[in-house]
């Protein structure tokens, strides 16, 4: 047990572990976010409450099925994914003709509708969603304990979201999406089914969303409002980090979760709205955003 | 499937008989109103009517969306409630209050969220929304979880008393004609004109010699003062400044308001203030499915009926309203 600036290690390197658990879940849902305004050109804001949705996927598997945890965390974001997908051929692909503003107010809508449901279901309180046995208790690293379930978060949700990035920058299949991005009419010319990956695009994005409500599940509780505080937030990322770039969006992610988990030491009053303030700061700096193209 | 997008729908004539007629039936029915239907649900949806007014003049004229404007509304509704309650400002002071609370926050948000375009002017305006929801939480005035309650409504000049339901409503129906009419001449003023050719192609603005920041942010700054006007007659009439009116959802109810009335038409966002106030109060009965609905309002707008209530009469007659 030692002090640095006056703070118990305990309690500074505690709340930096928050802050990674929170900025994976920043990391993963800002990708998702990138990764669909590149294909669609719409902002996702049905985002959180897909997140949601994953983690109320694990809560009803468990509930229907018996199936714990590791069998949540594929089936929950295949499921959500499929909604997903339908969402897309039958309401989002009519939207990519007009203004990218349609497509933020109709997700909008969903996310409102999802949420409403989940609280007209399972009301506001949240459900306890227990964590898996295998990774119950932690270690202690002599600075401070390390849960062991927190720290598979951190690195399961490191290498998601390292993977999306090696497969979008790196193999075939990412080249096809980035140059879809870029001009999908010459790929399609090319032979590729550019609407199909759209659509599989969406799918997979809002499965990563899905991926982190399961994760999320057993730390936070599963309640229907757990995505839209989120989402905000998420925005706030996302402006500050820039959308153009996929690392841009991880680093972002953890980076900002760091520092909101040291502003809850330092001065907890302002943990709420560091990260807004740190994106008005942005905005005043580069407005372009960290990592981002301007346009 | 018909492509319409009221976004870039080129501006009409500025001077119409269509509006001059409907202007005198609003203001008919308004003042018949009250006599008929309970004055508090009317003022109400006068409030919100003037609150989607304003939004509308940024989301109709200037095509941009800001997710924030509960930023404006809540705040102003927090200090024209504590200027009334605790400094004793008599009505009209309070209403003004508010307004140069929303002028404030309008400077300060407007520079910061006109530096992005498009999505990401809604994602800064909705973050900074966030951001003071959370300072109204945090701070000792707006008490909390419990708002400033029973605030006077006191009585305007001195003279009338505002107690009166039937005063408190001819006051809040002149404020809105004020207003309504206000933007009206902004948006057929030269001014305004600038603002649709931003809407319509803002490069070309620019290259124009137009400083299309500068006109982005007075249409900013406007349509949040008003939105303060809206947010302090909101707290006198309801005697109360409460969280529900800094939440986002506030700001997503005044999105959908002018959505459903229609989007860059002058009467859109009173129509479709008054139709989703209705829905809240008669349909208070399924109090829980209420978000569900407004839900499904949003979505069924966005693909089925993108030019509103009012945009739809105005293209089926060929008028402008």
């Amino acid at each position: 047990m030692f002090e640095i600036f006056g703070i118990p290690s305990q309690a500074l390197f505690g709340q930096l572990l928050l802050g990674l658990i929170n900025g994976s879940f920043y990391a993963l849902l800002s990708l998702g976010l990138a990764v669909i305004f590149g294909m669609l050109n719409i902002i996702n804001f049905a985002h959180g409450a897909q997140y949601m949705m994953g983690a109320f996927g694990a809560y009803l598997v468990l509930q229907y099925s018996g199936l714990g945890y590791w069998p949540s965390l594929i089936i929950a974001p295949v499921l959500v994914g499929i909604v997903g997908v339908i969402i897309e051929r039958t309401m989002l692909q009519w939207l990519y003709k007009l203004d990218h503003l349609y497509g933020l107010l109709l997700t909008f809508g969903l996310a409102l509708i999802i949420e409403g449901v989940a609280r007209n279901n399972y009301g506001s309180a949240g459900l306890p969603y227990a964590m898996p046995d295998s990774l119950r208790g932690g270690q202690n690293l002599g600075f401070m304990f390390l849960p062991n379930y927190r720290a598979w978060v951190i690195v399961m949700s490191l290498a998601v979201c390292l993977s999306t990035w090696f497969v979008i920058e790196r193999t075939r299949l990412g080249a096809y999406l980035r140059a879809a991005t870029e001009n999908p009419t010459l790929v399609r010319a090319f032979g590729i089914n550019v609407p199909r990956m759209i659509t599989l695009t969406y799918g997979f994005g809002v499965a990563l969303a899905a991926l982190a409500g399961v994760m999320a599940a057993p730390i936070y509780n599963v309640s229907p409002q757990m995505g839209s505080d989120l989402i905000i937030v998420v925005f706030a990322v996302v402006v500050i980090g820039g959308m153009g770039s996929i690392m841009g969006a991880i680093i972002t992610g953890f980076g900002l979760g760091v520092i909101e988990g040291l502003t809850k030491v330092f001065f907890p009053e302002a943990s709420n709205t560091v990260i807004f303030v740190i994106m008005a700061i942005v905005l005043l700096i580069r407005p372009a955003g960290l990592f981002g193209r301007t346009a | 499937m018909e492509r319409v997008d009221p976004l870039t729908i080129p501006a009409a004539r500025p001077q119409s008989r269509s509006e001059t007629f409907a202007f005198l039936i609003l203001v008919a029915v308004l003042v018949i109103a009250p006599f008929v239907i309970y004055p508090l649900i009317l003022m109400q949806a006068l409030c919100f009517a003037l609150f989607a007014c304003a939004f509308n003049l940024l989301i109709g004229y200037v095509g941009l969306l800001s997710f924030g404007h509960a930023l404006f509304f809540g705040w102003a509704s927090y200090l024209s409630a504590y200027s009334a309650k605790a400094w004793g400002f008599p009505p009209e002071l309070a209403i003004l209050t508010g307004a140069a609370t929303g002028a404030v926050l309008g400077v300060i948000s407007g520079m910061l969220a006109i530096r992005r375009q498009g999505i990401y002017f809604a994602m800064v305006t909705l973050a900074l929304a966030q951001m003071m929801f959370f300072f109204a939480l945090q701070a000792k005035f707006t008490g909390g979880e419990d708002g400033i309650q029973s605030v006077p409504r006191g009585k305007l000049l001195g003279l009338f008393d505002l107690a009166d339901q039937l005063t408190m409503y001819a006051l809040v129906l002149v404020i809105f004609l004020a207003g309504f009419l206000f933007i009206h001449r902004v948006i057929n003023s030269p001014f305004g004109e600038v603002l649709k050719a931003i809407r319509e192609n803002e490069p070309r603005a620019i290259s124009l010699g137009y400083k299309t920041d500068r006109y982005k942010l007075v249409a900013f700054i406007l349509s949040a003062t008003l939105t303060g006007v809206a947010g302090g007659t909101k707290a006198l009439v309801f005697q109360i400044a409460s969280l529900t009116d800094v939440h986002w959802t506030m700001s997503g109810e005044v999105v959908l308001m002018t959505l459903v009335g229609g989007l860059g038409t002058i009467f859109g966002p009173v129509a479709g203030a008054f139709v989703i106030i209705a829905m809240q109060n008669f349909l208070n009965a399924l109090d829980q499915w209420v978000t569900v609905i407004q839900g499904v309002i949003f979505v069924a707008c966005v693909l089925l009926f993108r030019r509103g209530i009012v945009g739809e009469i105005a293209h089926h007659f060929r008028v402008k309203l």
